[in-house]
């Protein structure tokens, strides 16, 4: 059986609004395996959470339409679900971790409340059993299970999400997706973070979606890794590929970006330009405007991907090239 | 076996401590709060007298006499008596029996069904406009002309009374909600429980009411005070509580003719109307801080 946990096929988002029309999301496509994780890697606003909130089948209708693609998770659309079929899904088999602890956890219900009522949401056990695996739960994640009665604004940033994480895997789902679980976290905490996410996907063996715009989490956790830029995927590939044989100007440019820890630089490089504005993007190849190897092809036909290694697909016509000799 | 069931009583053993210890911490913050519960024994203290009316009043609240008519207050009636002899403190204390019942029910009336509309067209942005121009076309009916209006095509009535002036405070309420349900639904948990797969009413009830609810209560203690004295406006108009029953409002305006000379008749029911109000308030105030986790020290 050769079935990928999750098929993310050509996905189109746009959010329409009555003056403008925002495309968030521009055929953007990937697989997951079971247990593997992903980054989604990309400058704020390329679409990575709207990616990830049309995974759940969150996406706000109004203003967002899904306009083609599908989402086969286990087989079954996503987009063809009814709310029900979703609500079953949600918590259960597929599950977020949010960007923002603090925002996260309702301030009037303990932690242990809040816990309980995703086992009891999709668990049919007595609420003393809840109980038991809500104090469970916490204590995977390292805090005391005592501290269950606490409400959130007793707890730190780093234990709130953390607390967010308990919730996140308390019904053991098959896939997890971490929108930005470490942005809103200081250093130390974050390095907390990643180590307890690595350690609960070794145990559960659980699939993850993990975005990000930091490479450095991307490095330490991901198998695989696609990078994202105006609602496409540009290039995608393992994590060597990417860190090691990257390909693609954009995420070039991106790794060039970094500081240097051996050089020291004055100044750290950038790439020119802005990201195009979602509600106006260029024709052809959406970096054309930026990409110092720009053609004319770039600029008016859309860029397929080439396939430049197993597994390591760019979205660049400089690759065109060479598929041909290799034909 | 043993073990297992002395473990189980462990548990609940344990259990309710941890209840206890909830409602011991939020009881000890209620305490802290001087005002708020010198609001709360004036407030027991009326309850006490329109549960025991019997037993505390001297007379009944409708003896006649008109020997004993514009009495002064003395020894023998501490309140003094009105223009048809009746003891003034009976019938203040007969009196919190029904202006205490208005003030709750009115206001637990137009509490539940405002929450229901402000909550369902806050949610629902199909539903907003329609529920809301409702609120507004009865908004734009004064008060007091709405609960006539409810009241003459109901008949009058204790019930219908309480009715008429709940459902005319109602859109307020709905209003209130609205508003506060508005900007709580954005917040990020809402979304966070929707993506555990919580269906709407769950979502509703656990996540979004609690996190809504402060100024509920500040305006619903509000609204207890404004609906006493609007059921002794309906009275004194001849639509409240029919005479000869002791009603706050009713007494006050029964006084008013008799006011150069008897003022004691229109300061004690009045009096009796302000304690009530003002300890709901500070008590309604208090009891949002204390119910409220995110102030807790």
């Amino acid at each position: 059986m050769d079935e990928k946990l999750l098929e993310v096929k050509d996905i189109n988002i746009h959010y329409v609004t009555e003056d403008e029309t925002v495309y968030a999301v521009n055929g953007i496509g990937f697989t997951l395996d079971e247990g593997e994780t992903i980054g989604l890697v990309g400058e704020t606003g390329a679409g990575k959470t709207t990616t990830a909130l049309s995974i759940m089948g969150l996406i706000p209708d109004p203003p967002g339409k899904i306009i083609s693609g599908s989402i086969m998770f286990k087989g079954q659309d996503i987009f063809k679900m009814s709310e029900k079929q979703l609500r079953s899904i949600r918590g259960d088999q597929i599950s977020m971790v949010f960007q923002d602890p603090m925002t996260a956890l309702n301030p009037v219900l303990t932690v242990g409340k809040q816990i309980e009522e995703v086992i009891l949401l999709h668990n049919d056990i007595p609420k003393a059993e809840a109980k038991k695996r809500t104090i469970e739960m916490l204590e995977m994640v390292g805090i005391p299970g005592k501290r269950c009665d606490d409400y959130p604004h007793q707890f730190s940033g780093g234990m709130k999400q953390r607390v967010v994480i308990a919730i996140a895997l308390a019904c053991n789902p098959k896939l997890l997706i971490a929108d930005e679980p470490t942005t809103a976290l200081d250093v130390t905490i974050q390095a907390q973070v990643l180590e307890l996410m690595k350690k609960l996907r070794k145990e559960y063996g659980t699939a993850m979606i993990m975005i990000t715009h930091d490479l450095g989490v991307v490095a330490k956790i991901c198998d695989r890794v696609a990078i994202v830029y105006a609602g496409e995927i540009v290039e995608i590939g393992s994590n060597k590929d990417i860190f090691v044989d990257r390909k693609h100007p954009y995420t070039m440019g991106l790794f060039n970006s970094l500081p240097d820890i051996e050089n020291d630089s004055k100044e750290l490089h950038m790439i020119k330009g802005l990201m195009p504005d979602p509600v106006d993007l260029p024709n052809g190849c959406k970096f054309n405007p930026r990409c110092p190897y720009k053609t004319e092809i770039c600029e008016n036909e859309k860029t397929p991907f080439y396939e430049v290694a197993p597994g390591h697909q760019v979205r660049c016509n400089k690759f065109a090239l060479r598929e041909v000799q290799n034909a | 076996m043993m073990a297992e069931k002395t473990s189980s009583k462990q548990q609940k053993e344990s259990k309710r401590t941890q209840n206890n210890r909830v409602r011991n911490e939020t009881w000890h913050r209620f305490k802290k709060n001087k005002l708020a519960v010198t609001g709360l024994i004036v407030l027991c203290i009326f309850i006490f007298a329109a549960i025991f009316a019997d037993i505390i009043v001297p007379y009944g609240y409708d003896d006649q006499d008109p020997d004993r008519a514009m009495l002064f207050p003395n020894r023998k009636f501490i309140f003094g008596t009105d223009h048809l002899g009746r003891d003034v403190f009976s019938r203040l204390v007969y009196g919190s029996r029904y202006s205490l019942m208005i003030g709750f029910f009115a206001v637990g009336i137009s509490v539940i069904l405002g929450t229901i509309f402000g909550v369902i067209a806050a949610y629902y942005p199909k539903l907003d406009n329609i529920i809301m121009r409702i609120m507004d076309l009865f908004m734009s009916i004064p008060q007091m002309l709405l609960a006539i209006c409810i009241i003459t095509s109901l008949g009058p009535g204790l019930f219908n009374l309480m009715l008429a002036v709940g459902l005319s405070s109602t859109p307020q309420f709905a209003r209130v909600v609205r508003a506060s349900v508005l900007s709580t639904k954005e917040e990020e948990f809402v979304e966070a429980a929707r993506a555990i797969g919580g269906n709407d009413l769950q979502i509703i009830i656990h996540h979004i009411l609690p996190n809504s609810l402060a100024p509920l209560i500040v305006q619903a203690t509000l609204a207890m005070a404004r609906s006493i004295i609007s059921v002794s406006a309906l009275s004194f108009l001849g639509f409240g509580i029919e005479p000869p029953k002791p009603e706050w409002g009713a007494m006050l305006s029964a006084g008013r003719s008799y006011i150069r000379t008897q003022w004691y008749l229109t300061v004690i029911p009045g009096l009796a109307i302000m304690a009530v109000v003002y300890s709901l308030n500070v008590m309604g105030d208090g009891l949002r801080d204390c119910l409220d986790p995110r102030l807790k020290k």
